[in-house]
């Protein structure tokens, strides 16, 4: 985009100023659509898992419920608890809803649209992500309040627990990619089984990785049915008890562009990305966004699925999950993939 | 130009956060300036082009130890006043402390001038060519010439975690842990009964 501005006479310093903000532009203002348009669809999805109808009021089948939402909290007051510690608490939600945004910077979108197609994109998205648990942890500590307190320890604590095994799981898909830039990832895709299947999930040594992951990040973006942090039932509403209006808006917005940018990344990683899911001439007459798109979509879907039918998890289960289950295994199979590439490349 | 902006405002924000860590009243605002000047130190690494070690320090200190920290601070209940008593009875030795360091520092400075020693080059063989990726040069290094050294520093990291362990674990005695295979295992039927009392009888169970 740099060259487009360049050829209107501008310099390259401006001309790469200008493209940069207009592609952080061009990512972020369709994501907040999709938010604002995905939490109607999980809505929808959930009501129509209880079979009820959803939101259907506002607007044509109640598309526009979210914008209405929105507007609402917009206009409500923004409380501060007295007992507050005034500047994290407004600070919390801020970041929480930056650091949401933030790791869109490596997705790549398209083949060569990616806002930053930078070396370390994977370990850039692992450090964002283990950002992410400030917002939860000061927000829990600025309130001065029991139940947002103790549910930032759990939130923190889950957080933590479940970066580890993601950590390990994304170590077998860079072994497998030889690099740890996306867009070298997501080519690495390529026809990667038989010749024409596009996505590391069909290999069967990483389709568990795929589930693991998946279930990982439910845990890490605090879905259901790992969403401890807000169990109504023991903690009122978790670490955002006490946020009102916009600054709750904010904690809402963030957490379901977390959770696209789980689905992305499950896209991303395992299931090809832009790429079509079988490296056929046609398929590519379809846009890579769209694909992408869709892969989001159906991740989301599956979200949303759990959601509405798995019941919450104990907090020891969840720490065992965690610990017990999802290390050792993700670790043996980071074994097994080095052992069976070392294998395929070199010989015995 | 944007190099320098760049470079001046990571400095000048890691040099304040360092200085609010220390300055702050509240503990727990300590640990998050604390978190600040990591954060730019990450990005005076990526100035300088050795991104892997920025991410590096980003996750592993700010997304780990530093969480710790935080998790430490909020739960203990730690006076700052009572720790600050000594601040003026001990502050020539702070002092003194400073100076050694702004010393080394100096003669370091002074010595790179004079032509420092070339790292990386301990068996005379030449440095890692610049156009590889740092990650690759990193790997290189780690897992070819210091492969020895590396695996001693993961044994030694291993040596303490087991000694965390030991010292920290406890065998108590009238504990029943949960078995979770046995817990899978149990179906309705072991554990309830399903019966149909005929009226006016009771159940024995």
């Amino acid at each position: 985009m740099t060259q487009l501005f360049q050829s209107f006479g501008l310099s390259f310093e401006w001309s790469w100023f200008i493209a940069t903000i207009a592609g952080i532009l061009l990512i972020a203002l369709p994501l907040m659509l999709s938010v604002a348009m995905i939490i109607y669809v999980d809505r929808k999805i959930w009501a129509a898992m209880a079979l009820r109808r959803g939101p259907n009021v506002v607007g044509p089948l109640g598309l526009l419920q979210s914008f209405a939402d929105g507007l609402k909290v917009f206009l409500q007051e923004t409380i501060i608890p007295s007992a507050s510690s005034k500047a994290l608490f407004l600070l919390a939600p801020i970041i929480t809803f930056t650091v949401a945004l933030m790791a869109w910077a490596v997705i790549p979108i398209n083949s060569g649209a990616i806002l930053a197609d930078i070396n370390v994109g994977l370990l850039y998205v692992l450090a964002i992500s283990s950002l992410g648990v400030y917002g939860t942890i000061i927000a829990g500590w600025s309130s001065n309040s029991k139940y947002p307190f103790f549910s930032a320890m759990r939130a923190s604590a889950q957080m933590i627990s479940y970066e580890v095994s993601i950590g390990f799981i994304l170590i077998c898909v860079v072994i497998y990619a030889g690099t740890f830039n996306m867009n070298g990832i997501v080519m690495g895709q390529k026809a990667h089984i038989l010749g024409f299947l596009n996505g590391y999930g069909f290999n069967p040594l990483l389709f568990p990785m795929a589930v693991m992951f998946l279930i990982s990040g439910m845990a890490e973006t605090q879905r259901a049915p790992f969403d401890l942090t807000e169990a109504e039932s023991e903690l009122v509403a978790g670490y955002q008890t006490e946020y009102s209006s916009m600054s709750f808006a904010l904690y809402w917005l963030g957490e379901y562009a977390n959770v696209l940018l789980m689905c992305a990344l499950n896209a991303t990683l395992f299931w090809g990305g832009w790429l079509p899911p079988v490296d056929w001439a046609p398929l590519y007459w379809i846009p890579g966004w769209l694909w992408l798109f869709i892969k989001i979509f159906v991740f989301f879907f599956i979200f949303s699925w759990v959601k509405a039918t798995v019941p919450r998890y104990r907090y020891d289960q969840l720490m065992r999950l965690g610990w017990k289950v999802f290390l050792p295994v993700s670790l043996l199979f980071v074994v097994l993939v080095s052992g069976w590439l070392m294998f395929m490349r070199n010989g015995i | 130009m944007i190099t320098a902006l760049a470079f001046y405002l990571f400095a000048g924000l890691t040099i304040l956060a360092g200085a609010l860590t220390i300055l702050a009243r509240n503990p727990v605002h300590s640990v998050l300036w604390l978190i600040m000047a990591f954060f730019n130190a990450a990005g005076l690494m990526v100035l300088l082009g050795a991104e892997f070690i920025a991410m590096l320090l980003v996750i592993v200190y700010v997304g780990a130890v530093a969480v710790l920290f935080l998790f430490v601070v909020m739960m203990l209940n730690i006076d700052f006043a009572e720790l600050r008593a000594g601040f003026v009875r001990n502050f020539p030795l702070g002092i003194a402390v400073a100076l050694v360091l702004l010393a080394e520092i100096v003669i370091g400075l002074g010595a790179v001038g004079q032509g420092g020693i070339v790292l990386g080059t301990a068996d005379g063989s030449a440095a890692v060519p610049a156009d590889m990726s740092n990650i690759k040069a990193i790997g290189m290094l780690l897992y070819g010439k210091y492969l020895f050294l590396f695996e001693a520093a993961g044994i030694l990291l291993l040596v303490a975690l087991v000694g965390a362990v030991v010292l920290t674990h406890r065998k108590r005695a009238g504990v029943r842990p949960q078995s979770v295979p046995r817990q899978n295992a149990r179906r309705p039927q072991d554990a309830t009964v399903n019966v149909k009392p005929e009226v006016g009888k009771g159940v024995s169970l």
